[in-house]
C-alpha cells in the first residue's frame, strides 16, 4: 500500500495529511509536488487542505489545471483511490473528478470550529471504521464549502448514494446538507471537514482516525 | 485584440455577496435597488488578430478556466 499527498502552492494541511496517513500506515509518506507527471505505483493520493494559488479566480480552479492533477484523474479513471479534503475537495469539483461545486458560505464568513456530522455510509472503503448513522465530530476550516449542484445533479448524487457525509447542524448553505460526496465509482472521496485534524488525542480527539485506519486497512488487503 | 470576458453567476444561484452589497447600497440610502449581483471582468490582450478566431480561442478559456459552468455564465466581448 502506497500513498502520497499532493502539493500546490499554499497547501498548507499537506503535512498534517502526511501525518494522519503515516500514523495508520506505519511507513513514509510521499509529497509529490504539483509540477510533476507521475503517480504511477500509488494506491491512495490525497489531496490535501489549504488555499492553493491564493484562492485565485475560484477556489481550487488554478490547482484543478495543474500538471499533476491530469494524472489524479488519470489515477482515479484506472480505479485508484483518491481523498481530497477542504481544497482538496474544491480541487476534485473544479477538475470534474467530483460533481458540483463549493461556493462562498451563505454567511460569508470564515467557520472554524468543530462541526458534527452524519456518517450516510459504512460500506466503503473510506468510512467502514463508521456505523452506518454515526455522528462524529471533524473540524471545518473554510470559507468557501456552500456546496451546490443543480437540481438534476442534486437528485443523481442522493440516487446513486453518493453523499459520504452529512452536516448535522448546516454551517455554510451547503445543498441537502452535504459536507462530503464520492464519485459515481466511489473511489474518490470530498469533503470539507478535516479527519486529518482528529487522528490524536492531544489534537483534541480521534473521530478522524478510523477514516485513515479503514482506508489503509482496505487498501493494504 | 482585446477580448472582454464577463463571468456571472447564473440566475437561481444564490450571490451572498451581491446580497451583501445590496443590504449595504440600502443602508446608505440608496433606494429602490432591486438587485445586486456581484460577477468577474477579465481583461485579455491576445496576439490573434482575426476576431473570429479570437473568439473561437476566448470561448475555450472560457470553457477550460476562466468561468464554471456548473455555476456561471459568461460573454465575450471582442474589440477590434
Amino acid at each position: 500500500m502506497k500513498a502520497c499527498v499532493i502539493v500546490f502552492p499554499a497547501s498548507n494541511c499537506d503535512r498534517d495529511m502526511k501525518v494522519a496517513l503515516e500514523s495508520s500506515l506505519g511507513s513514509s509518506v510521499d509529497m509529490v509536488w504539483h509540477r510533476e507527471t507521475d503517480l504511477s505505483g500509488y494506491d491512495l493520493v490525497a489531496v490535501p487542505g489549504g488555499f492553493s494559488y491564493g484562492d485565485y479566480l475560484r477556489c481550487g480552479a488554478m490547482a484543478a489545471r495543474s500538471p499533476i492533477m491530469a494524472e489524479v484523474v488519470k489515477h482515479a479513471n484506472r480505479g485508484g483511490h483518491v481523498l481530497g479534503v477542504c481544497n482538496g475537495f474544491q480541487v476534485l469539483c473544479e477538475s470534474g473528478l467530483l460533481p458540483g461545486v463549493l461556493m462562498r458560505n451563505a454567511n460569508l464568513k470564515f467557520i472554524c470550529k468543530d462541526v458534527k456530522l452524519k456518517v450516510e455510509r459504512n460500506d466503503t472503503v473510506f468510512t467502514n471504521g463508521y456505523d452506518a448513522g454515526q455522528i462524529i465530530t471533524y473540524p471545518v476550516a473554510h470559507h468557501d464549502g456552500n456546496f451546490f449542484a443543480d437540481t438534476e445533479t442534486l437528485k443523481r448524487i442522493e440516487g446513486q448514494g453518493q453523499v459520504a457525509f452529512r452536516y448535522v447542524d448546516n454551517p455554510n448553505g451547503s445543498a441537502d446538507d452535504i459536507a462530503g460526496i464520492f464519485n459515481a465509482a466511489g473511489n474518490v472521496l470530498g469533503l470539507m471537514p478535516h479527519p486529518e485534524r482528529l487522528v490524536e488525542m492531544p489534537l483534541g480527539g480521534l473521530d478522524g482516525k478510523p477514516m485513515f485506519d479503514s482506508l489503509i486497512k482496505s487498501l493494504a488487503a | 485584440m482585446k477580448a472582454n470576458v464577463h463571468v456571472t453567476l447564473k440566475n437561481g444561484v444564490l450571490d451572498p455577496q451581491g446580497k451583501a452589497i445590496e443590504h449595504t447600497l440600502a443602508s446608505l440610502g440608496f433606494n429602490g435597488l432591486n438587485q445586486a449581483r456581484q460577477g468577474k471582468f477579465i481583461e485579455l490582450d491576445l496576439a490573434e488578430t482575426d476576431a473570429d478566431k479570437a473568439r473561437v480561442q476566448v470561448e475555450e478559456m472560457c470553457k477550460k478556466l476562466l468561468a464554471n459552468t456548473v455555476i456561471e455564465n459568461y460573454t465575450i466581448e471582442i474589440e477590434g
